[in-house]
């Protein structure tokens, strides 16, 4: 890499602790600052620009370290860390980031609720001061890890008398708890990767409140523009779903059939496009121009699973008609390429829907990127009691 | 597999695609573009000039050769910049794909010479096949040569009316061979204009009856230099395709925020956001695919990659350049369907575009063939 001196240190840790347990060994790593380097120094990193993360990560893949827990802790690495940094106490970051980089501490996240999904600001879980603590009621859904988590990034309702963005105040939660209840939410695979989480009267310290009372809609928006800054590294070709169409295509000539193959060029060209539209973005961000939001990926990254996945199960024929496994599993990662054709269809209708509907990022795009007028709305100035429901 | 391309515009070509935004702004604004398809000059002489001046006109040519000496990325962001005007020159003609025929095969003696006309000499040229020649594809013509003179026909040829000097691939004894035919030596009823879909941009038929012709090359130096021309004009026209479709969506925008009914802006319905944030969203797509297939141009050595990435950007950002424009037409209402408006302007430039150098289809036909996803 670049930098010979961060090699070095790469190095020498790798050396020093890249042979033992995963965890020991992260541990070393956010002791060492090279956890998320653009964090501060004592904090897991160095102060250093975030765009340095991926050569650093590169780094240590190729001295064979043993991986980060990214991809057990999405929620912990991508939303809760980042938070913690930006609106923690000094004592909520020395106990919580570590562990969250180690994978010892799995987050989840307590946002969407039955009647707050697209319009996230109207969540109802209720949380009401009593002393030092709150007292926290309600019902969060789509809940992925929270079976594993030992810890959950909350936002809930602490003042229902002013307009919805200006009552949430947020939290984190402990999910060990008394009066936290999760169920499996099985899913149209047949699988539970998701929960419905339910609070009846959780005590939780005012000290594990994340900024202030009634500011948490600004911190929600903090959490959700720092997983858009994520830079990784640059993609290669055919990567991704519709490199298993492609060898799919290749590996089995019998299947081909000429309308299909129309459909597979123009998935593959789009994929590529879009391949070098993220690759564009990225080489923007690391020239400090960053473009806009990633919005428009998101969308386009639905389109693709979804017409891949749905283009796989008709080039199998027959095949597709067969489904790996029905039964109620729950898996603690995300794989989407596990469980076969058919759970790859069905698992990538949720692409469109998880992290923001297509639709609102299309409004999100419509209104912050092109300047288009917001449409009217019914609730705007009304106090979050008074809302119609 | 690929190594990772530039997709960042430099600060030089920053202040290259503002200094042609700006004279474009001065001097090709649509009112005239839309008054001069009706008019005898349907080629703005002194708009070509302009461009000439700039030193937009001979980016293709080597420094030595007279030319202003940038690279097909620069060139990239000049044809952006005509697409978003549809300026009516004869750029991708000319300046791209006559330009890059002469440079490819420019150790020829002839060739040298000619570059330096195009230069100095602020002349135009034209490549004499045809504009729907798709890249990768064997090339074929029915001029023959014999004894310095050619006898033929090549049609629909873009760019060709008022061309200075003609470049013909004709087949001399059976072999390859491009000519040059200079501007006095064709008796002007030989270049039969077509009434051309695209206003903007103009087609003709050259008809060869024992005209005379210099010799420039022969052999498969010829059949290679046509080709790379015809690549080299599919990757700029995916740059004008991205300008073409952002001036579109910026235009729309611009009304949708503007045009009120029942009470409200039409920007302000989801209907009309959601399909202009498609548009968006596919732009981004189509620019980032334009940007790399002039970069191939410029860095790539793997014939083969050259040629991907160039079917990747010319089969996108055609169909993102028609569904840009006729999203504008549409969300225009009955004002996108009068002559007085640009919107027809763009979108006959969009579909005539889509067919030119190759259609998606035959590109994504090419591309299935290089990344080895045969149709049966």
């Amino acid at each position: 890499m670049a930098n010979a001196e961060l090699a070095g240190r790469i190095a020498e840790l790798v050396a020093e602790h890249g042979t033992g347990e995963r965890a020991a060994f992260l541990g070393a790593r956010f002791d060492a600052g090279l956890a998320w380097v653009h964090f501060p120094e004592g904090h897991g990193g160095l102060g250093l620009p975030r765009t340095e993360q991926s050569a650093i990560e590169d780094e240590f893949a190729r001295l064979g370290a043993p991986p980060t827990a990214q991809a057990d802790n999405v929620i912990g690495y991508g939303m809760a860390a980042p938070t913690i940094l930006e609106f923690g106490t000094d004592e909520q970051r020395q106990t919580l980031l570590r562990p969250i980089f180690t994978g010892e501490d799995i987050w989840c996240q307590l946002f969407s609720e039955p009647g707050a999904g697209s319009d996230l600001a109207a969540v109802a879980t209720r949380a009401v001061r009593d002393g030092d603590y709150w007292i926290v009621s309600g019902q969060k859904v789509w809940t992925s890890f929270a079976h594993v988590a030992k810890w959950a990034i909350l936002l809930a309702r602490t003042n229902p008398d002013v307009p919805k963005h200006r009552g949430l105040t947020y939290f984190v939660a402990d999910m060990n708890a008394p009066g936290v209840e999760v169920r499996p939410l099985r899913q149209l695979t047949g699988e539970a990767e998701f929960n419905e989480v339910f609070f009846t009267d959780v005590r939780i310290p005012d000290s594990a409140r994340l900024g202030d009372e009634g500011n948490g809609w600004a911190v929600a928006q903090g959490t959700l523009m720092n997983e858009r800054m994520a830079i990784g590294g640059a993609a290669t070709r055919e990567s991704g779903m519709v490199g298993v169409l492609a060898a799919l295509w290749r590996e089995r000539p019998e299947l081909r059939r000429p309308a299909l193959h129309e459909r597979l060029m123009r998935l593959w060209v789009e994929a590529e496009a879009f391949r070098l539209s993220s690759e564009r973005q990225r080489q923007q961000l690391l020239a400090g121009r960053p473009g806009p939001d990633g919005s428009g990926s998101k969308v386009t990254f639905a389109a693709l699973q979804q017409g891949s996945t749905a283009l796989e199960l008709e080039v199998l024929g027959a095949e597709g008609l067969h489904h790996e496994d029905w039964s109620l599993r729950r898996p603690t990662e995300s794989n989407w390429l596990a469980g076969g054709a058919s759970h790859r269809y069905l698992r990538a209708k949720g692409n469109s829907i998880e992290g923001g509907t297509s639709e609102i990022l299309l409004n999100v795009i419509a209104e912050r990127v092109l300047g288009l007028p917001r449409e009217p709305h019914s609730d705007s100035g009304l106090a979050w009691k008074d809302l119609p429901r | 597999m690929t190594t990772a391309r530039r997709l960042v515009m430099t600060e030089d070509q920053e202040a290259l695609r503002t200094a042609v935004r700006d004279l474009l702004t001065d001097h090709a604004p649509w009112a005239s573009v839309l008054a001069r398809t009706e008019s005898d000059a349907p080629y703005d002489i002194a708009l070509w000039g302009r461009l000439r001046e700039l030193g937009v006109t001979s980016l293709l040519i080597p420094e030595e050769y007279g030319g202003s000496g940038g690279d097909a990325r620069d060139l990239a962001v000049v044809c952006e910049q005509l697409g978003a005007f549809v300026a009516p020159v004869p750029f991708l003609g000319s300046a791209v794909v006559a330009t890059a025929a002469l440079v490819a095969v420019r150790s020829e003696p002839v060739a040298a010479d000619l570059l330096g006309q195009l230069a100095s000499g602020g002349l135009t040229a034209a490549l004499a096949i045809p504009a729907t020649t798709v890249p990768g594809a064997d090339l074929s013509t029915t001029v023959r040569a014999a004894d310095g003179k050619l006898t033929g026909t090549v049609t629909p040829v873009m760019d060709l009316d008022g061309a200075d000097l003609i470049i013909v691939l004709a087949l001399d004894e059976g072999e390859p061979a491009l000519y040059a035919v200079q501007p006095d030596e064709v008796d002007s009823t030989l270049v039969l204009p077509i009434t051309p879909l695209d206003l903007t941009r103009q087609l003709a038929a050259l008809e060869l009856a024992a005209n005379p012709a210099r010799l420039i090359v022969r052999g498969l130096p010829a059949l290679a230099a046509v080709a790379t021309a015809v690549a080299t004009g599919a990757a700029m026209l995916a740059a004008e395709q991205v300008g073409l479709a952002q001036w579109s969506l910026d235009t729309t925008v611009a009304h949708l925020k503007d045009r009120h009914q029942f009470g409200r802006p039409i920007g302000s319905f989801q209907a009309l956001k959601h399909r202009m944030a498609h548009v968006w969203r596919r732009i981004g797509l189509a620019r980032a695919a334009a940007i790399a297939a002039a970069d191939v141009l410029v860095t790539e050595t793997d014939l083969d990659e050259i040629a991907m990435v160039i079917a990747v950007a010319a089969s996108y950002c055609s169909e993102t350049a028609v569904f840009a424009a006729e999203e504008m037409t549409q969300l225009h209402g009955g004002i996108g369907m009068t002559w007085e408006h640009p919107a027809h302007l763009y979108l006959g430039r969009a579909k005539a575009d889509e067919l030119i150098l190759g259609a998606p289809d035959q590109h994504r036909a090419r591309l299935a063939e290089l990344v080895d996803l045969p149709p049966s």
